[in-house]
């Protein structure tokens, strides 16, 4: 014992308190006597001990009492409490108002040895769990969330406010700037952080696959269903769940969705039982959901109910700076991957990178700096080194429709079709993720015979 | 400093002089037997059965205040203190007295099987541990040094029946 633990005994009875203190001063404790409990309340504030040993019948404040106003200022105070005889509803009464445990008069010198020997134990076991999670928040920081720039640095602002309340939170941005990281930064930083985040993109899934994905199903309950299955919104119990890409569910799951976020609760596919779980909402999009609203493919209340506190991350091209930071990170991050040696970028191909509009945002750029490190031969990456459709100009503009859509519509069929409609290939030169793709694909109605 | 072995409700002259031998062995002061006429009934407790242990101690040091020496009582009467259900002895710390009853150190108390040998060993340790105290000496985590605490008997019997070097530095006159 390198530092000797600090014990309060509280007793009205001072031949109970004297034969105690001795007792635990023989046992190289550090100990501390009260009467009553107002002058232990007053040592407690005071003192920092590390365990209590209260009487339960004292005059004036009961050890009950007791108990209950020192759990109010230190819920981790470890009190065991002495009873002049043994009784269940007293022991219940004290455990359930938070006791370590209960003991009676006289105590055997055994028992009272190895139960304070295992609370102090538990304790300090306590706080070393409590050390040990601290340091895994360091670990668990969300590192590949990078920029300097004042845009970023308002976001990490946000995070940290909103983290740690229960809002619903509605992130914005444009494809690839990381909306699923904040969702996570979010997650991490709040109370919730050692139960699970549970991501849906819900544009992935059709939507019958979407409501057995997040309710889960009974077996039997449709062609296929072969088991029980918990769904995303049971599994997220104590946690987050992010919903992906909230823009494209149908208004059949946008009413059921909006049942769940009132009520917490919810049936099972083909199931009666009501399950209930204890989440918070996080949701991102892509698409202006207002304009949703205005024409009906959105419902105004789940709008409003999801709207609460809105992180709106910005396109990378509006945040510029951050490129060389961002350049650097992945550079880093692939060269472990790769096991190759960490390259330098040529002042050339960081002007490029800095010049370049960035439509997928970091992950386009992060896409095109893996390409760098697997073509370029040199310690250094040069422009050559960049994905064609990056070193390249994009397209030329022609004469007809060159609205931002129109623009988009042609370079995705160009890409498309230059990966010969590879969904995987394509979403990654695209710099998005083949569910963005699939909608973009439906949004614009392209097929792969008009080429 | 010598030590004054002094008997109260003791009957086991056998292990009394064992005992005196044992020290005698172990400490170069004198070993003294005491004889000291001190009424305890007044110290028993009807509802437990037992000699408060504590008030025994206080009523010896007001009649032995004038001995130069430690004064170890030693009773076959089972002891307590209010809040524990039995002690196997007790001591000022730092000060000269301390008791220790054998009542729980006999064989018979646990298994009906008397055992004189196992009899002497426990009374040796815990007579050692006693007055360890009384030289100030707290419990020691050291499992074979007789200062370690002892709760039941298996822990009597478990720990050494000599002090640990760290602590026989604080026992004048030990010679093991």
């Amino acid at each position: 014992m390198n530092k000797k633990s600090r014990i309060l005994i509280v007793d009205d009875e001072k031949i109970v308190r004297e034969s105690l203190y001795h007792w635990f001063d023989e046992e190289n404790y550090y100990v501390e006597t009260a009467e009553d409990g107002e002058i232990a309340l007053k040592k407690y504030s005071e003192g920092e001990f590390d365990l209590l040993l209260v009487d339960m019948k004292m005059p004036g404040m009961s050890g009950l009492d007791l108990l209950i106003k020192i759990k109010a200022i230190d819920k981790d105070a470890l009190i065991i409490l002495i009873t002049a005889y043994s009784s269940v509803p007293t022991a219940i009464t004290a455990l359930k108002n938070g006791a370590y445990d209960y003991v009676t008069k006289p105590v055997d010198p055994d028992e009272l040895a190895h139960l304070v020997k295992n609370a102090l134990q538990q304790k300090s076991l306590k706080i070393e769990n409590a050390l040990l999670k601290e340091n895994l928040d360091e670990v668990i920081k969300p590192d590949n969330l990078i920029g300097e720039s004042f845009q970023m640095k308002k976001i990490y602002e946000l995070v940290h406010s909103v983290a740690k309340t229960d809002t619903t939170v509605l992130i914005r941005g444009e494809s690839g700037t990381g909306k699923e990281l904040i969702a996570k930064a979010i997650h991490i930083n709040s109370n919730r952080k050692y139960s699970p985040i549970i991501t849906v993109n819900c544009g992935a899934l059709a939507e019958s696959l979407l409501e057995s994905e997040l309710f889960g199903h009974e077996k039997g309950s449709f062609t296929g269903a072969q088991f029980k299955r918990k769904g995303k919104f049971e599994m997220a119990d104590g946690g987050t769940i992010f919903l992906d890409e909230i823009g494209s569910i149908s208004l059949r799951m946008q009413i059921e969705l909006l049942r769940v976020l009132e009520s917490k609760q919810f049936n099972r596919v083909g199931g009666n039982d009501l399950i209930k779980s204890d989440f918070r909402i996080i949701t991102a999009t892509n698409e202006p959901l207002e304009e949703l609203v205005k024409e009906g493919k959105f419902r105004e209340d789940l709008y409003y109910r999801l709207n609460v506190f809105t992180i709106v991350i910005p396109p990378l091209r509006e945040r510029k700076n951050d490129i060389p930071l961002l350049v650097d990170f992945f550079i880093g991050k692939f060269s472990t991957v790769m096991n190759k040696k960490k390259k330098k970028v040529s002042k050339e191909a960081m002007d490029f990178l800095l010049e370049y509009d960035w439509r997928g945002n970091v992950r386009e750029l992060e896409n095109a700096v893996e390409r760098a490190m697997v073509v370029g031969k040199k310690d250094t990456i040069e422009v050559d080194d960049l994905p064609f459709h990056v070193s390249k100009n994009i397209f030329e503009l022609d004469e007809g429709d060159n609205s931002l859509a129109a623009m988009e519509k042609k370079y995705i069929q160009k890409v498309l079709n230059e990966t010969s409609w590879n969904i995987s290939k394509a979403a990654q030169v695209l710099g998005i993720d083949r569910a963005t793709l699939y909608n973009k694909i439906s949004k614009y109605d392209l097929r792969k015979d008009e080429y | 400093m010598d030590i004054y072995l002094t008997p109260l409700k003791f009957y086991n002259q056998l292990l009394l002089q064992n005992l005196v031998a044992e020290f005698s062995k172990r400490f170069s002061c004198k070993i003294h037997l005491n004889d000291l006429k001190v009424n305890i009934d007044d110290f028993f407790s009807i509802e437990r059965k037992q000699y408060y242990s504590t008030q025994i101690l206080a009523e010896v040091i007001n009649l032995t205040d004038n001995i130069e020496g430690k004064v170890l009582l030693l009773t076959d009467v089972d002891l307590f203190v209010p809040a524990l259900t039995f002690i196997f002895g007790e001591a000022q710390l730092n000060g000269k007295h301390s008791i220790v009853s054998v009542c729980r150190l006999h064989e018979e108390f646990y298994s009906g099987i008397s055992n004189d040998k196992l009899l002497l060993e426990r009374t040796i340790k815990e007579a050692l541990h006693e007055l360890g105290h009384n030289y100030g000496l707290r419990h020691c985590l050291d499992w074979d040094c007789v200062m370690h605490s002892s709760n039941g008997i298996e822990e009597v019997d478990i720990k050494g029946n000599g002090y640990c070097p760290a602590c026989a530095k604080s026992i004048e006159g030990y010679l093991w």
